[in-house]
């Protein structure tokens, strides 16, 4: 086979690895910011529940836990493995970036809610323009590390046969008998995948970085 | 006869077995500038977040003009919009800019135009001298700045009354001044304020009234006259005796 | 419910031999990841540049894919260059190599805690650089790294679960074995996401008891400086 078609065929699966962390990683967000307001803010019977949620969830093996999401989304709805493999991702991920946005909550500081009460701001309006602004930049850096997990879990995928880079590199390395280059060539993309999102999200975080006199 | 802004009746606040303060009765009147004075923990900051319902007092009336807002019935961030709160650890908002933190309340509570909210913005920037700031972030800005800054956006609101704790307390003795200067201009332009202070210098020249408050109830109150050269009691002399003392040479740098 | 219950009760037994090869592949890739780890750590604080520059390599490169792809290099790559592993010990390898990287941080973290000043005050009475580093900041350094560390044998535990995909019979193989006899891959995944769980569960217990018990006051990293 020819090099340059090899390659070709590999990174063809790479647009898919990109597709499943897009997907997955912003809904993951939506759910962990989500969670962690009603943790930090909710009632204690919401946060109770979203403290069970995470314990569980980051308590179970991630391939797991695609399995049984996998099965029950495929299950009740019908969704094309590429669907139901990376919204599964997502939920898997929600709990861990629950963890990491009710981190960034936290330390922002109470009297950040007092004041914007103070002025008139309902909870809500308070939690929206003033505590969450402050919480997401806070959060770029480990959420930065929590999105190149995403992008190295998104090869779990693989085993429920969405095409994306190892798939491929699978399907290659039995029709050209060349394992060692297919694998070693998904992990360079991988690699790279993983250092150009970890520079976009640093370059994220020093574009929103809050000015300050040293 | 004065029209009352702000009437306390019977006000308590406890935590638990502990009393912060009770059976609390106080009158500010329109253009009044009342100081609250006394030791520390005697519930004064307590006092004006319960004011401004920031804290939930367990017994007790208060009334904003007319309307009762310790009511069950009264919308909380209403009342807020008409009470401004200064703190005295500033808490401005830290992802804006000075601009942006007294437009903030203008667009989103106010629900202003964001041109017109800007225009007002900067007038209350302006007020307290400090237009040349609009873009710093609080990070950029001094604590005296950032402590106007906390004024202009209270201002904004168009409060019926201010409400001042401790607003000099954090600061550097040598910001001290740039902050006073700006209460004592709101207060002859005749803003309804309540400050809670340990400036006797500030308490004295500007004060209406002054209240000493200890261990959670009204020891004595009176003009500056009055509780500064005939106090009543002999506590009323001990306090200011010491915390003339104490606070008597930041002032003089200041 | 019931259903459930019974299906977990079957296959009990095979859950229970699949979690003793979990925990097997989890205490060798620790012990590996630990000793090669500390190496790489200790390479990246003191060693000479050209070595440095190969420790930063490796941890970036084994940090920078995914654990699966090094399986799969390892299982069916390395027999393209006429290494042949068995599955078992490909797996033990690849555990072994990715969590070296991860214990490499940590303990990198807790050497550079203890600071130059503790070199030089093993220079100082006449030590070698080398032995310095063995007899002075290790000593120290293992044992601030253990809440920080603490993280990597449940986070390892977790990781071992995609060694089945090269048939390695875990727990997760179990399941999935589960699954394919009794139709019911969602109750099979369960069972087996429950006795992680309690794994998970006895792990974080067990570390946080192994951090009280070591725990010296006032000598913690974060704490500590100079």
């Amino acid at each position: 086979m020819d090099f340059m078609k090899f390659l070709q065929y590999i990174a063809s699966g790479t647009a898919y690895t990109i597709a499943v962390t897009l997907v997955a990683l912003p809904s993951g967000l939506l759910l962990g910011i989500l969670f962690s307001i009603l943790n930090v803010y909710g009632g204690k019977v919401t946060q109770r529940l979203t403290s069970l949620y995470s314990t569980i969830m980051r308590g179970i093996p991630p391939i797991v836990l695609l399995f049984i999401l996998y099965f029950i989304v495929s299950g009740s709805i019908n969704l094309s493995p590429f669907w139901a493999g990376s919204i599964s991702l997502g939920i898997v991920s929600s709990a861990y970036q629950m963890e990491i946005v009710r981190g960034a909550i936290l330390s922002v500081s109470g009297g950040q809610m007092m004041a914007a009460r103070a002025i008139g701001m309902s909870k809500n309006q308070a939690i929206r323009h003033v505590i969450l602004p402050q919480t997401l930049r806070l959060a770029i850096p480990p959420w930065s590390n929590e999105a190149a997990i995403v992008v190295k879990d998104s090869s779990l995928v693989y085993a429920l046969g969405v095409p994306e880079i190892l798939r491929r590199a699978q399907l290659i390395s039995a029709s050209t008998q060349e394992p060692f280059l297919a694998y070693a060539v998904a992990a360079l993309i991988y690699f790279l995948l993983v250092f150009i999102t970890n520079r976009l999200l640093d370059a994220l975080d020093r574009r929103l970085h809050i000015p300050a006199n040293p | 006869m004065a029209k009352p802004i702000l009437t306390i009746k019977k006000l308590t606040k406890k935590y638990g077995e502990n009393v912060i303060f009770h059976d609390m009765d106080l009158v500010v009147n329109e253009g009044d500038t009342i100081v609250i004075i006394g030791p520390s923990g005697t519930g004064k900051s307590t006092l004006l977040r319960c004011i401004n319902l920031l804290t939930i007092a367990d017994e007790g009336q208060i009334w904003l003009d007319d309307i009762e807002i310790t009511a069950k019935s009264c919308d909380e961030d209403k009342v807020r919009q008409h009470i401004g709160m200064v703190f005295q650890n500033f808490l401005l908002f830290n992802h804006l800019t000075a601009l942006e933190n007294v437009m903030l309340g203008l667009t989103k509570v106010r629900h202003m135009k964001p041109d017109e909210a800007k225009h007002k913005a900067l007038l209350e920037l302006e007020r307290v001298g400090l237009l040349d700031r609009a873009d710093h972030y609080p990070g950029q800005l001094s604590g005296g700045q950032q402590q106007r800054v906390a004024i202009a956006r209270a201002l904004a609101m168009d409060p019926r009354i201010m409400l001042f704790d401790e607003p000099t307390s954090a600061l550097d003795p040598e910001l001290i001044g740039e902050v006073l200067e700006v209460m004592r201009k709101l207060a002859l332009e005749g803003m309804t304020m309540l400050v809670v202070t340990h400036e006797m210098g500030f308490a004295r020249e500007v004060a209406d009234r002054i209240v000493f408050l200890e261990k959670g109830s009204i020891v004595e109150e009176g003009s500056p006259e009055d509780l500064f050269y005939h106090p009543k009691h002999e506590r009323t002399r001990e306090f200011l005796w010491k915390i003339t003392e104490l606070y008597g040479k930041k002032e003089k740098e200041s | 419910m019931i259903a459930w219950l019974k299906l977990f009760e079957r296959y009990l037994p095979e859950f229970i031999k699949g979690a003793g090869v979990t925990l097997e592949l989890t205490a060798v890739g620790l012990t590996l990841g630990f000793v090669l780890g500390l190496a790489l750590a200790v390479a990246r604080v003191y060693a000479p540049k050209w070595l440095k520059t190969i420790a930063i390599g490796y941890i970036e490169l084994f940090r920078g894919t995914p654990l699966l792809v090094q399986l799969f290099i390892i299982y069916y790559g390395l027999p393209s260059l006429g290494i042949t592993l068995s599955q078992t010990l490909s797996a033990f390898l690849a555990l072994g190599l990715n969590s070296a990287a991860y214990q490499a941080e940590y303990l990198r973290g807790a050497i550079l805690s203890i600071g130059a000043s503790q070199m030089t005050a093993g220079r100082a009475i006449g030590l070698s650089r080398w032995k310095t580093i063995w007899y002075v900041i290790l000593p120290q350094a293992l044992r601030l790294v253990i809440p920080a560390w603490s993280n990597e044998p449940i986070s390892l535990l977790k990781t071992t679960a995609i060694v089945f995909l090269i048939a390695v019979q875990d727990l997760m193989a179990k399941a999935k074995r589960a699954a394919a006899d009794t139709y019911n891959p969602v109750g099979s995944y369960l069972a087996v996401a429950v006795v992680y769980l309690v794994l998970v569960f006895i792990f974080t217990w067990g570390l946080k008891y192994l951090e009280k018990k070591t725990r010296i006051p006032g000598f913690e990293m974060g704490l500590k400086k100079g």
